[in-house]
Formats: structure tokens, sequence, C-alpha cells
């Protein structure tokens, strides 16, 4: 459509900045008026919870870019001199470092609630997988900066991960010659994994953008899982969602808060504090503790290539989750053994976890075997057959039906849902 | 649900099981530190005393290579004290008029002085073993501060049939129990000059706070801002929660 946009703001200025460049108009219509269900839980403030982790990541990120050497020879020391000579240095790598596993902990959280409430399902297909691309994009950048303090567990964390490459037949090698920049973790592996690290949050800020353009779209799924039916379905996301989303990131800043001041270190290893030493191995090389459940995938096999397939196929297999959920109810509210056996996933996960801290002996192998065994079935068998054989709870007829109509909540009068919605 | 709880628990119960097979047949002291609480603050006086210890023990192997002088005031030294310590101390000071590298008398911007000049030079010096940086050893050791006094107090006879190596020492809190460093402190190896008693134990102690300060200057300003941010923010959360509430008052939900 060519020709100036009709605005009605009031403000001239406004007006006329509207009139050629839309911006207001569309931050009225998709933060302001957008509708929104009026029955989200605090479950649905994670994804807002993520977008407000990713600005702090990238805020502090940048001013300790202003500070640190990508260089072998200095990165471990520039490090240090942040943490003692630069202003509240300390602080922005704290948060930077936190920052990160608050933004796994959120993201984590978001995506069970995907899975519990179905967001997976038509017409978010397309919206949740750019969800597991922005997963992924995280996951790197996250590898990638664990290795910029080129400590111990830095350096030969980077060096297991970038060997699994060499796991896949005939490029395998090149592969891994290629993410080094020579034949060994060292200074051009550094170097350009620090480009990557800068690089990959802007690139993640284009796959979110993307993410919420589909979410607004389609508009969002709610906790019994049924589609907005009416204009009495919703809210103006502003000031209702606005609100509540803020009190979530007000928790959240206080959960962060205390890990940034009171535990900086907590979630961290101590052999990261030894500057990388190539001659000597740690005695135990672990990930981060969010990479863990994937590690001891990784390891619950005695084939590598088996192993490193899994891996990565634990993760690429949510891409095509859509399509192997044969139930067409949504939310789990209504289907109990559906949820039942989401639960036992999450379980298969937190156990999987607690074997990637583990050396792969005794009972830790059975268990990450265990596991991993539980983790795929959930997606390839149970999901596919469960949507067939599970008959689902009544679903109701509508969100304000059963909100007016009382959850739990003594007995209405019948005509209760026909009143008319006030106008907020 | 039930079987739900009952397969966490029982998920639980496994990790708590299977701890003890991956614990280390290490001795780990338990100290109490003046600043291990969130509340706690760096005993100044044990970190000065364990300074001193440092200066005149630890100083001969260990560096301390990411620490100045000039940071010596956080442990309460006033800007004469580090002057006049730092002016004691001799450091490598850029290149003369021929282009020979020279020294010179330390000041407070000054690095602290390494014993060796590199890595080779001091396994050279210690029978193989290089002595590690003493800037952040209380962080990057499991166990901290108690893992550190271990090792300072864990020297010992080796038991019955334990063979020690050639150089070697044998040390009830090392992983392996044998250490290159030989025992650096005794009952009575350092003077204090404030009048407290120089037990192997309280040494341990002293230079145990000193280090812990020295990984982690920053914490006693990180911990008193948590508070404040902490208090903050737990206010406002109450604030914007009641604000929602107030919000969605019209709305039946």
């Amino acid at each position: 459509m060519v020709g100036l946009h009709k605005s009605e703001f009031a403000n001239p200025v406004i007006n006329w900045i509207d009139t050629r460049l839309p911006v207001f108009t569309m931050i009225q219509k998709e933060y302001g008026e957008f509708p929104t269900p009026k029955n989200f839980n605090y479950f649905w403030n994670f994804g807002a919870l993520a977008m407000i982790n990713l600005v702090i990541m990238i805020a502090t990120g940048i001013f300790l870019a202003m500070n640190y050497q990508p260089n072998s020879e200095l990165a471990f020391g520039s490090i240090q001199h942040i943490m003692r000579d630069v202003n509240y240095g300390w602080l922005l790598r704290y948060i930077h470092q936190n920052g990160a596993s608050m933004f796994f902990i959120v993201t984590y959280i978001h995506i069970f609630r995907g899975l519990y409430y179905g967001s997976y399902k038509a017409p978010r297909e397309l919206l949740w997988m750019l969800g597991v691309v922005i997963l992924i994009i995280m996951m790197a950048t996250a590898f990638m900066g664990y290795v910029l303090p080129w400590g111990q567990m830095s350096y030969w964390g980077a060096t297991v991960i970038t060997n699994l490459f060499s796991a896949f037949p005939v490029v395998g090698p090149k592969i891994v010659t290629l993410l080094w920049g020579g034949f060994s973790v060292d200074n051009p592996t550094l170097n350009r994994f620090y480009s990557l690290h800068y690089l990959l949050p802007f690139l993640l800020v284009g796959v979110i953008f993307l993410h919420v353009v589909a979410l607004h779209l389609t508009g969002s799924n709610n906790p019994l899982g049924i589609d907005v039916k009416s204009p009495q379905d919703t809210l103006p996301f502003h000031p209702y969602y606005t609100a509540k989303d803020s009190v979530g990131i007000c928790v959240f800043l206080v959960v962060l808060s205390v890990l940034v001041f009171f535990a900086p270190n907590y979630l961290g290893d101590p052999n990261n504090f030894i500057p990388a030493n190539p001659l000597q191995t740690p005695a135990d090389i672990v990930p981060e503790w969010y990479f863990l459940p994937y590690y001891a995938i990784l390891r619950s096999v005695p084939d590598k290539l088996t192993g490193v397939c899994l891996m990565f196929g634990s993760i690429l297999v949510l891409f095509v989750l859509p399509w192997l959920d044969t139930s067409k109810v949504r939310s789990a509210r209504f289907r109990p053994l559906y949820r039942i056996t989401l639960l036992l996933w999450v379980v298969a996960v937190v156990v999987l976890g607690v074997c990637g801290a583990n050396k792969p002996q005794g009972i830790w192998v059975l268990l990450s075997r265990a596991g991993t065994l539980y983790y795929f079935a959930q997606f390839l068998v149970i999901m596919p057959i469960l949507g067939k054989l599970e008959r689902p709870l009544p679903l109701p007829e509508s969100i304000s039906h059963p909100v007016i109509g009382g959850r739990g909540g003594g007995p209405l009068p019948s005509g209760a849902a026909a009143k008319p919605m006030e106008k907020a | 649900m039930r079987t739900m709880h009952s397969l966490l628990a029982g998920a639980f119960a496994a990790t708590l099981l299977a701890a003890p097979a991956v614990a280390q047949e290490i001795e780990m002291p338990h100290q109490k530190w003046s600043f291990e609480n969130p509340f706690g603050t760096y005993d100044l006086a044990a970190a000065q005393r364990g300074f001193q210890i440092y200066a005149q023990v630890c100083s001969n192997c260990h560096s301390l290579q990411y620490l100045h002088y000039r940071d010596l005031s956080g442990i309460g030294l006033d800007a004469d004290q580090i002057k006049a310590f730092a002016a004691g101390v001799t450091v490598p000071d850029g290149t003369d008029d021929q282009g020979q590298p020279k020294e010179g008398p330390a000041t407070p911007a000054s690095q602290f002085r390494s014993p060796f000049p590199n890595s080779k030079a001091a396994a050279a010096a210690n029978n193989g073993g290089i002595p590690p940086d003493l800037s952040l050893i209380v962080n990057a050791r499991e166990g901290g501060p108690n893992y550190i006094y271990g090792i300072l107090t864990g020297y010992a006879d080796p038991p019955e049939g334990f063979k020690v190596g050639d150089g070697l020492y044998y040390n009830k809190t090392f992983p392996g129990h044998q250490i290159h460093m030989p025992q650096p402190l005794r009952d009575g190896t350092v003077d204090y000059t404030d009048g407290t008693g120089n037990s192997l134990d309280q040494q341990a102690h002293d230079v145990v706070t000193f280090l812990s300060w020295a990984a982690n200057p920053e914490a006693v300003e990180r911990k008193q801002m948590g508070v404040r941010i902490v208090l903050f923010l737990v206010f406002l959360t109450g604030l914007t929660y009641a604000v929602k509430r107030k919000v969605w008052a019209d709305v039946e939900h």
C-alpha cells in the first residue's frame, strides 16, 4: 500500500513522525492494545523475562568488551583487570556471568511452558521452530562466552566440545580445524570465538524479532490451550500484562541479585580460576550446568559418533515436535496421561543433569542411559501414540466461560457469562 | 502427582547415596571464617598478619601477580605504609639507556614482585613443581579457604607403608597426599608485631584470610551493596504486585 499513514496521535511531533513512519502506531497496536488472553498464569512471564535478560547480557557485554583482551596471553589477566581495576568491573562481570545462567533458567522454564500447554501446536509451529533456533544460537553463544576467560575449564571445555565434530566421517576433522583456526585450541580459536560471541547475540535479536512477529500473528496460547473466541476472552496487553510482567521482572531481578552479590561463583567451576594450560588436563572436564543433560546424553553411549548424534538430536528433535504430537488438545491440563509423561520427562532431564556432573561410571552410566532413553521415547514414541490413545478431559467452551463460571468456586448465576464485559 | 513426587524423591536419594563415592579421601577441615556468611567482612587485623606471612614466607616462592601494592589499602594499610613497603621491594623497571633490563624500587602502582622470572625458572628451583600464583588460589580450589587451611596444617608423617616420592612431602589434605611444597609454616615461624600468638593454627588462619581477600577484594563492598539492592528489589516487588492487583481488580479471572 502506497501513501502516508493516517496517524491518530494528537501530539504534533509524534503525529508527524507517525504519519511517515508509523512506529508509534505499531507500538500502540502490538504492545498497547494487543488483545491477550485474560487467563495467563505466571508461566507467561518468561518470554518477557528472557527478553529483559538478553538486554542485560548485551548491555553488560558491551562494557566488558571495552576492557577485555581476546589474546591467549592476555585474556585471563584482562579478566582480573576487569575484576580488580575497572570501576565496578566486578559488578559488570558477575552480572554477565550469572546472567548467562539466569538466561538458561528462564529459557528452560519458557520451553517447559510451551511443552506443558502445547504452545507448539498449530498454528504456532513456526513460532515454536524459531524458538528452537533461538535456543541453538543461545547455546553456541554461551559456549563461546565461557571460552573467553581462558581458564582451565574454558580451554578444556572448548577442546572437548570442538573435538566432537571430528566424529563426523570425512568432513569432521576439517570442521574441527576450521573451528580451531589451526591444529589445536589456541589464540586463533579465542579470536574467532570472541568475534562470534559478539556477533551471535545480535543475530539472536533478529530471530527473537521474528519469534515475536510470529507470536503477534497467531496470538498467544493460554493455560486452557483453547482459541480465543470473542473479545471477552482477551485483555489489552497494556496495562494488564505490562503490570503482570513487571512483577515477574522484579522477582527475576531479586534472584539475579542474590546470585551476583552473594554467590557469584556458586554456579562456576574452581578450575576456571586457573589460567589455561594445554599441558595439564583437569581431573574432570565438566561443562556449565546448563549443558550437563546434553553432556550426559553424549556420554551415555560408548560410540562417539552415536553419542554426538544423540546429543545434537536431543535438540533437533524439538523442530519436528509439532508433528510428533498427534493430540489435538493443547493444554496438558486436559491431558492427564500426557501430563504425567511430561513431568517424568522433566525428571529425566534433571537426572541427566546430575549424571552429567558425575564421572560416567557405575550407576551414572545406567542412569544416563535410562534418562536418554526416556528423553527420546517421550518425543518419538509416547507423544505420537498417546495422542491417539488418550481420552482428554472435556474442554471448556471458551476462555471466559470457566473464568466467569468459577474454577472451583461456588455456583454462579447461569446468566453471568452473558453479562457484557465491562470496558477497562 | 504422587508418582511424580516419589520419583523426584528417588532421584534425590540416588544423588545423596552416590555422593560419598565421588568424594576423594582427603581431610577437609571446617574452620570459621570472618568473611563466610552473607554479611561477613574480612577481619582486617588477621588479613594484615596474613600479609606479613605472605611477605616473609610465601612470597619466596609464590607470586601474587594480579595484585598491585596500592591494593593493600583494602586490608587497611594507609598510603604511607604502602609507599614504605613498596619502596623496600625491588621490581623490574623497564630498560636503561643501553636497552638492558633494569630494576628499581617498587611504587604503590607496581604489580606485586614475582619471585621467579618465568615458570621454567620456578620449576628448576623447586624440584620440577611450579608454585602456583596465589592471587586466586582460594577461588581456584574446591573447598576454598578450608582447603588452603587444610594444606597448610596438613603436613604429617606418612602412614605405615605409604611411599613418599623423592623431594615430595606427605600432606593429609593434598589430593594424592604427595606435595612438592615443603611445610611452609610451623608454630612460631613468623613473629607478629601486634602480640597475637603465633601458633601454626593462628598463622594458617591469618594467611588464608589474607589470601581470601586477595582473591575476592571486592567481596565486602559487593555484599554490602547486595543487601541494599536486594532489600530495595523486594520492596519494589511488593509495590509492583500491589499495582498489578489494582490494575487487575476490575477483571474477573
